[in-house]
């Protein structure tokens, strides 16, 4: 993706247009606004009621004003318990599937080899396939053998369905970057163990650490999948929707507001290292000679 | 590196990360499928009776719920691209410098818990809840109206939960087309809506085709939706199936549906691709 050579708002646009062509122009921008506006109610509902004084079990309407619940959930064992569960699945299998994955990516990128339809199968089908046919089957396999289901198969499984979200991650940037700068890594004596460390690795690390990020998303989220294999283990989504049933406490929306606030964070933080970044190539690029 | 170990490099990369999809994903959907083919109880042991005509009896058993999942998962397609395409759009020719910024709020929302966001809609659309008890109030709705355990709700949901996979397969699309191309089509007398479906549309249908599978194949599995925001009346296939491996350890009729639904899923997703030309949409 890159910006160079675009103008931002066509020549058309700046032209001083009629009153009905303007306000058809602010469709688009109010819709955009109005649907944003849609994706964060919920968000807005959850932190909300993280804040709330529920009366009962349910917290469901507003009683007023604590930040009780954010002292409280620290002693929760019973919602501390899953969501570490949860974190070691998510930390574990996030290593796992990236290594995994991100090995698959160079191979496909950069090497010639026999066998490399049935090997995009194989890794597209696992995404196209329904969650619950994933866990499914997994726990038909599970029960056939007579294996003890807990964090085990939870991490198992997890690491199978997001490999492919590693590889195809992994995959887009590697493409993406100049043999050459290997090659001249080579041509200058370094042998390949030195030139992937010092050259190939930080190139595609954005990439890796990309996928990275969105393996620990999607494990972190899992419900269906865990549901399957958990067995009498239980991660966070599985205890919220267990409790779902009797009345969801507050600690549930100070744990999933403290997520989202730290998955803000570092989305943030990558985007603005991208920026930087691509200023970084921008001016070495103005450097090169043509 | 001698020239042999350099031949077996790609292959060192490839066998763990394809083994691991092998022994968790290949084999194990072989195992249902024999799982499907045996008869029996967990009291007495299951054995295999290559019992095919479990199938034909479990796809009309559960056919209402097939047909739902389906008609369910086709509306919150038909859905996420008439709320997906405009955001898309917007983000790719009007964001300017703000398009990552634009992109991240989109996605934001997605960074909590699902159950959590699906719990948050399930008080939000609640029968008094802020939504229906200000309409109410207003006089603009009856007072014993609902959207709870409705279709309505369950397709809401589903919507709202795979929103963004539309949004960023058609965002990717649409940033890679050259507005130039647009601008051409314009100045060679095209009327705006002319140039955008002869030009604008046609350069996103990889977007477009990408996201209708991230949406439609999620959607049609899915029984979270449908376990809290719908009734009896909404359940959807995903939940047949959970229930049956689940609650009722009834595994051969489990397995025989999941293949069912594998096989509705491929033949929907071959069916599309022919139809939007994939052959040529997967090449570029």
């Amino acid at each position: 993706m890159t910006a160079s050579g675009r103008s931002n708002g066509s020549p058309v646009e700046q032209r001083r247009r009629p009153l009905g062509a303007r306000l058809s122009s602010m469709v688009l921008p109010v819709f955009t606004a109005v649907a944003v506006i849609y994706l964060f109610l919920p968000i807005a509902v959850m932190v909300v009621f993280s804040f709330n004084d529920p009366l009962g079990r349910q917290n469901i309407t507003w009683q007023g004003f604590t930040i009780d619940n954010y002292l409280d959930v620290w002693r929760r064992r019973d919602i501390t318990g899953p969501m570490l569960n949860s974190l070691i699945v998510a930390v574990v299998a996030t290593i796992g599937a990236t290594i995994l994955g991100t090995l698959i990516g160079l191979a496909l990128t950069r090497y010639q080899f026999r066998g490399r339809r049935p090997l995009n199968l194989l890794i597209y089908v696992p995404m196209a396939t329904p969650e619950v046919i994933l866990g499914a089957s997994l726990l038909a396999m599970w029960i056939s053998i007579g294996v003890q289901r807990g964090l085990g198969t939870i991490i198992i499984a997890h690491i199978m369905f997001t490999i492919s979200f590693v590889v195809v991650t992994v995959r887009a940037r590697i493409s993406g970057f100049n043999r050459s700068l290997e090659e001249a890594a080579m041509d200058l004596g370094a042998d390949e163990v030195t030139t992937f460390r010092k050259v190939t690795l930080p190139l595609i690390f954005p990439g890796i650490l990309a996928a990275a990020l969105l393996a620990f998303a999607l494990s972190i989220d899992d419900y269906v999948v865990s549901s399957f294999v958990a067995g009498q283990t239980t991660t966070f989504p599985l205890w919220v929707f267990g409790a779902s049933r009797f009345g969801v406490p507050p600690e549930v929306n100070v744990l999933g507001t403290l997520i989202f606030v730290v998955a803000f964070v570092f989305i943030a933080a990558q985007i603005l290292w991208g920026r930087r970044r691509e200023a970084v190539e921008k001016a070495f690029a103005a450097e090169a000679p043509r | 590196m001698s020239r042999r170990l350099r031949r077996l490099t790609p292959y060192l990369f490839l066998v763990p990360g394809g083994l691991w999809l092998i022994l968790f994903f290949v084999v194990p959907m072989v195992v249902m499928a024999s799982v499907s083919l045996q008869e029996g109880s967990l009291e007495t042991g299951f054995r295999l009776t290559w019992n095919f005509g479990i199938y034909p009896q479990v796809i009309a058993d559960a056919s209402t719920q097939f047909v739902r999942s389906i008609a369910y998962a086709l509306v919150v397609t038909v859905v996420t691209i008439a709320i997906g395409y405009p955001i898309a759009y917007t983000i790719a020719f009007r964001g300017g410098r703000a398009k990552n910024i634009l992109l991240l709020l989109v996605i934001l929302p997605f960074f909590t818990a699902f159950i959590i966001r699906t719990l948050a809609w399930k008080l939000i659309l609640a029968d008094n809840g802020f939504v229906l008890g200000t309409l109410k109030d207003l006089g603009l709705l009856a007072p014993s109206e609902h959207v709870l355990a409705t279709p309505l709700a369950v397709i809401s949901g589903l919507t709202y939960n795979f929103l963004p996979f539309m949004v960023l397969p058609l965002y990717v699309a649409l940033e890679k087309i050259d507005p130039h191309l647009i601008e051409a089509a314009t100045d060679l007398y095209a009327s705006r809506r002319q140039a955008f479906l002869r030009v604008t549309l046609p350069l996103s249908m990889p977007g477009l085709f990408a996201g209708s599978l991230l949406v439609f194949i999620p959607s049609i599995g899915d029984f979270i939706n449908a376990e809290i925001l719908g009734s009896r009346d909404t359940t959807m296939i995903g939940n047949v199936i959970q229930r049956l491996f689940l609650e009722t350890n009834a595994y051969p009729e489990a397995s025989a549906l999941g293949f069912v639904l594998m096989a509705a899923v491929l033949v929907l997703v071959a069916l599309y691709a022919r139809i939007v030309g994939a052959e040529e949409l997967t090449q570029g």
